[in-house]
């Protein structure tokens, strides 16, 4: 059982950063870390591969500047290897655009059974590379997978829906996508994070995947933006220290709205 | 300028056509001479009174689709309608779970980039320009399409008001599946309903969230019993939900619902980016929180710094004594 799991370096979720008035691009400056959806998709394949016996788990990754410290993290949890495509001609790549690239880097992975992904990612969360992906490599796909089991040939995955959750069959291979908080994703051991050190990273730019410079980045992507602006701010209302009076003062607005 | 025309991906659930729907309809038809709708399901007879009431003049539909998940074979029918020289201007969608599978396929198709997570959409001179909220919706980007049409649009729901034209039913075109191999595989053997009582997260007029702050999963039945003695819906922050204590369909949020009831509580949620998003258009907003400095006091029309399984026990009381 072969997995391939795309992850994503993104800026920390807690220092979310800014756009660059100039470029219009996320600033993507500081460290980059592990987008925390994608350690599910980690955590399932490394599962997978257990469960099957054998095989391994490769992570393929886009990034600016050659950055590995989020694939080391997913490395030390016991992926065997990385793709890091890294080019500055991926700058302002649009969702297509990184599918075409991770699509591209995913054929390169010999004997992948299934390509795991996240449902969106943490910092531009389009949710629309998995199918992209799925598309261009013309894989059948299943989103929003809560449970995945290996059957044979077959993937079965219960898939999340508004109303609650369907069973879903699909041949392999194919690409499916990990719901957040599905699994427990493991804590990397010390052995681990030395391990990971030594995993091979194989770091490539767009031409090794024979993908034209115009068809990903700027010059790719089908769309420009036109304008940042700050949203109308919503005004904030009082704020009260609990004094034992909070559940009175909480009824009161609500039956001065009428709503009790 | 307006637009010639603009297809509209329909939803429907038991013969209903979904209200986000019916919001791209209002819209699409302030935008375009024409409105079309495209529906997979075999039903479509069912909703065509609906969807050209809101304003479609026709709907292309696939028929029932034999339990394959619509990505592949929709994207698949709306390729080869597009290819057939029927384009439009533009094909809306709602940033749903049918919306995002079948435009992120189509986009693929087409050749076409999708721009995503829109909560407005204008026509400027020649150009089709979307706004999306980002930063838990305190900065908007708009942004533009650079190449030929059909531009792909997803709409988070919500975005508009859904407004009746009046308009007869839509006439009925059935269009055909292309046969898309071992990429149409994946196919629904089973569905589960998980039972919720009470009105839909949706469509509550009273919404009573919980997150962290609750301390335990088992302090969710407090937000249950609020929510209850409110004829509300029930409602959590996506850290509770990755934390397994509720199902997703409890999220509140980017990714999981947008809400805008008339009354938003939120409870020992400090109001991460990612929820403010969901929530922020609520009419009134009441949040409870230890962190008196938790971002959530920012949108709040009133907010207690407090413990929440203080506060909100003796609301429940206090209604309850009413």
């Amino acid at each position: 059982m072969n997995v391939v799991v795309c992850v994503k370096q993104i800026p920390d979720p807690a220092d979310p950063g800014a756009l660059d008035p100039s470029t219009k691009t996320l600033v993507r400056s500081g460290k980059l870390i592990l987008d925390e959806s994608d350690s599910y998709g980690v955590e399932m394949a490394l599962q997978l591969v257990t469960a099957a016996g054998g095989g391994e788990v490769t992570l393929v990754s886009m990034a600016p500047n050659a950055e590995v410290s989020g694939l080391r993290t997913a490395l030390a949890m016991g992926a065997a290897k990385a793709i890091l495509v890294s080019d500055d001609a991926l700058a302002g790549s649009d969702a297509l655009g990184t599918a075409k690239v991770l699509a591209k880097a995913i054929e390169r992975v010999e004997g992948a059974d299934l390509v795991l992904t996240a449902t969106e990612s943490s910092d531009g969360y389009t949710g629309t590379v998995p199918e992209q992906i799925a598309g261009l490599l013309d894989l059948p796909s299943v989103t929003f997978a809560k449970k995945i089991e290996i059957d044979g040939g077959t993937v079965k995955v219960q898939r999340q829906t508004e109303a609650g959750f369907d069973d879903v069959e699909c041949p392999l291979p194919a690409v499916v996508s990990v719901t957040a908080g599905v699994v427990e994703p493991r804590y990397p051991s010390f052995k681990g994070i030395m391990a990971a050190k030594s995993k091979p990273v194989d770091t490539l730019s767009v031409s090794d995947l024979g993908l034209d410079a115009g068809q990903v980045g700027w010059a790719g992507a089908g769309q420009s933006i036109v304008s940042i602006t700050e949203a109308p701010a919503r005004e904030a209302g009082e704020v009260f220290e609990d004094d034992g009076t909070a559940a009175e003062k909480i009824v009161a607005f609500l039956d001065d709205l009428k709503v009790l | 300028m307006a637009l010639s025309k603009i297809w509209v991906l329909a939803e429907a659930n038991d013969g209903k056509v979904t209200t986000a729907t019916l919001e791209l309809l209002t819209k699409a038809r302030s935008l375009a001479d024409t409105v079309e709708a495209v529906y997979a399901g075999g039903d479509a007879e069912a909703i065509a009174a609906q969807l050209g009431e809101y304003g479609a003049s026709k709907v292309y539909a696939t028929g029932d689709l034999g339990g394959a998940l619509p990505g592949v074979p929709v994207a698949g029918a709306i390729a080869a309608l597009v290819a057939s020289g029927n384009a439009p201007d533009a094909i809306l969608a709602a940033t749903s779970y049918v919306g995002r599978d079948i435009a992120g396929r189509l986009s693929v198709k087409l050749d076409r980039t999708v721009l995503t997570n829109n909560t407005d959409l204008e026509v400027d001179g020649d150009k089709l320009v979307t706004t999306e909220p980002v930063f838990g919706g305190s900065t908007d980007v708009r942004t533009t399409f650079t190449a030929g049409g059909p531009h792909l649009v997803l709409i988070r729901p919500k975005s508009f008001a859904a407004e009746p034209a009046g308009g007869g039913a839509a006439a009925v075109e059935t269009i055909a599946v292309p046969d898309s191999g071992s990429s149409a595989g994946a196919k629904v053997v089973n569905r589960h309903v998980e039972e919720r009582e009470g009105p839909s997260l949706d469509e509550a007029a009273i919404v009573v969230s919980g997150g962290r702050g609750l301390g335990e999963q088992e302090k969710f039945a407090m937000i249950e019993d609020l929510a209850k003695l409110l004829s509300g819906a029930p409602g959590a922050s996506r850290a509770i939900v990755d934390a397994g204590w509720v199902p997703y369909s409890y999220q509140v949020g980017q990714t999981g619902k947008v809400v805008k009831p008339t009354v938003y509580i939120a409870a020992g949620i400090s109001g991460a980016t990612q929820h403010m998003v969901g929530m922020k258009g609520s009419k009134n907003i009441i949040a409870i929180n230890k962190d008196a400095e938790a971002p959530i006091f920012s949108v709040s029309d009133l907010g207690i710094v407090g413990d929440v399984n203080k506060v909100l026990p003796a609301v429940i009381e206090a209604l309850k004594a009413r």
